[in-house]
């Protein structure tokens, strides 16, 4: 396209069938212990490939 | 629903129900602007007339980028429907496993934080250490409540963890006794203020701890003026070499140089830069929480600095990644294609559920900012969870549980916020810290934007 660049991102909608397998970290484990989100989280799945 | 923003020379268009990033023209930013509630009429005559003066900009162009915008969203990737809130109403009846304790290991502390939520590592109560004893029965607890899962963390907390360094290694020499046994992996985090840091301590984190966290507010005065030992003395002289010589044996093991900002120091990125100066790569800078009359409370004035800080450090994120000297924020990691799936990103961050904080007593608490609140004491180790009233509380705190998320953009990438953040600001886990969600929704702006800028330089 011309005009506009996708970026590759992971399709959220396909992972209704393929996540939710729970291996990930909780997500204020690491640095932040005050204000989390998920957006930083990585797929533990995803990591292994 | 989508989120279109312009930062440091990009147009950015999100779709957060599919997760996608478009990075488009001025002319295609306009017509997605448009897009939703006009016909293709009305978007070419708007267009026409805006950039009239454009000549590369014809009628032509105009219509074969709405076709372009057309096809993203027969494809999903573009105005594209949020069908996730059933899931939500699932997550009331989903078993879940514990994967992780905040052990809090010493409820006492060598330093005198002003700030701290821990108020001074006591949580409002008695000076405590944890014993062998409920160290051992947590890790057993974690263990009998994990199910399946294979990666456990646990978390060395207080106060200051290191006074009660004895305790801590006999409790990774139990966890690792038993581990295969069990078909289980434990992640030990260690968080210190660095006063007690030696030789022993780096050799045994570099050996057993998959993460550190290294508490440092950046400049020595910033960090000296809150965060003082019990003599009232600043700590900077103190822990700052202890920290390089603790990173700098860690090779490429995990670790966090992790600061908190406050209304004294809103130029933050300063603190963030001094770290790199330092020669510390792994960074993360919080905004402090504290009652909003307290003296170094950030303020709603606070807010347009503060965003102009978010910028100001992804900007030069990019260009010390450009030299070939790049360093980490913790906030700005965001991982477009291998990030958390969607189950993650609705049901958060696990806390009462799959993370719990326990006391040196034993006692659980749904993380480490709620201990010492009686409300909020879940049960104890012993005996396991019995407050289930809270517990489900919790389970039901998503990225659908707050009607003033419903139709904000960041809600999959926040999952509805910190519930402690929430339960503080507004009395309820189910509330919303406004003006944490005004920083968390600049600083993944921040992120993505980086994103978008690294994947033009390919």
């Amino acid at each position: 396209m011309k005009r506009i660049k996708t970026i590759e991102t992971r399709d959220l909608k396909k992972t209704v069938k393929t996540g939710g397998c729970g291996e990930c970290q909780t997500s204020c484990q690491s640095a932040c212990k005050t204000s989390c989100g998920v957006a930083n989280q990585q797929c533990e799945k995803c990591s292994e490939k | 629903m989508i989120h279109q923003y312009k930062l440091n020379g990009y147009n950015i268009v999100l779709d957060p129900a599919s997760g996608s990033v478009h990075s488009v023209d001025d002319l295609a930013y306009n017509i997605i602007e448009m897009f939703p509630s006009h016909n293709r009429e009305e978007i070419v005559a708007s267009m026409l007339e805006k950039y009239g003066s454009d000549s590369s900009i014809t009628e032509q162009e105009i219509n074969d980028c709405i076709d372009d915008v057309d096809e993203l969203k027969a494809q999903g990737k573009l105005f594209s429907e949020d069908k996730y809130e059933n899931l939500a109403f699932d997550f009331k009846n989903r078993n879940t496993v514990v994967k992780a304790l905040c052990l809090h290991i010493a409820h006492t502390c060598n330093l005198n934080c002003e700030y701290c939520f821990a108020s001074q590592g006591k949580y409002n109560g008695e000076r405590a250490l944890m014993s062998f004893e409920v160290g051992k029965r947590a890790i057993d607890f974690l263990i009998e409540n994990s199910g399946s899962r294979v990666n456990l963390e646990v978390d060395f907390f207080g106060g200051e963890p290191l006074m009660n360094f004895d305790v801590v290694k006999q409790i990774v020499a139990y966890a690792r006794s038993i581990e295969k046994q069990h078909n289980k992996n434990f992640r030990f985090t260690l968080t210190t203020n660095g006063m007690l840091v030696d030789d022993e301590v780096i050799e045994f984190a570099n050996k057993e701890c998959h993460n550190v966290v290294l508490s440092l507010d950046g400049r020595k005065e910033v960090h000296d003026r809150l965060r003082k030992t019990i003599n009232g003395k600043g700590s900077y002289d103190i822990i700052v070499p202890k920290f390089q010589d603790f990173v700098k044996k860690r090779g490429n093991r995990g670790y966090y140089v992790r600061g908190t900002f406050t209304h004294n120091n809103t130029d933050f990125t300063n603190d963030i830069f001094h770290m790199a100066d330092l020669g510390f790569t792994e960074l993360s800078m919080e905004p402090v929480v504290c009652a909003p009359n307290d003296p170094y409370a950030l303020t709603y004035e606070d807010l347009p600095v503060l965003f102009e800080q978010y910028e100001i450090l992804a900007k030069d994120m990019l260009r010390r990644e450009k030299e070939g000297k790049p360093i980490t924020f913790y906030h700005y990691m965001i991982d477009l294609t291998a990030g958390p799936c969607i189950y993650k990103r609705v049901s958060g961050c696990g806390s009462g559920t799959e993370y719990m904080a326990v006391t040196p007593w034993g006692e659980l608490f749904p993380c480490h900012q709620f201990v010492g609140d009686p409300k909020y004491s879940l049960g104890n180790i012993f005996d396991g969870v019995t407050n289930h009233e809270v517990q489900n509380e919790f389970k039901l705190c998503n990225a659908y549980a707050r009607p003033d998320c419903r139709d904000c953009w960041a809600k999959l990438y926040c999952s509805g916020g910190c519930a402690a953040n929430s339960y503080h600001a507004t009395g309820s886990v189910t509330g919303v810290y406004k003006y944490g969600c005004e920083l968390f929704k600049k600083r993944i702006e921040c992120a993505i934007m980086m994103k978008v800028a690294q994947s033009e330089e390919q």
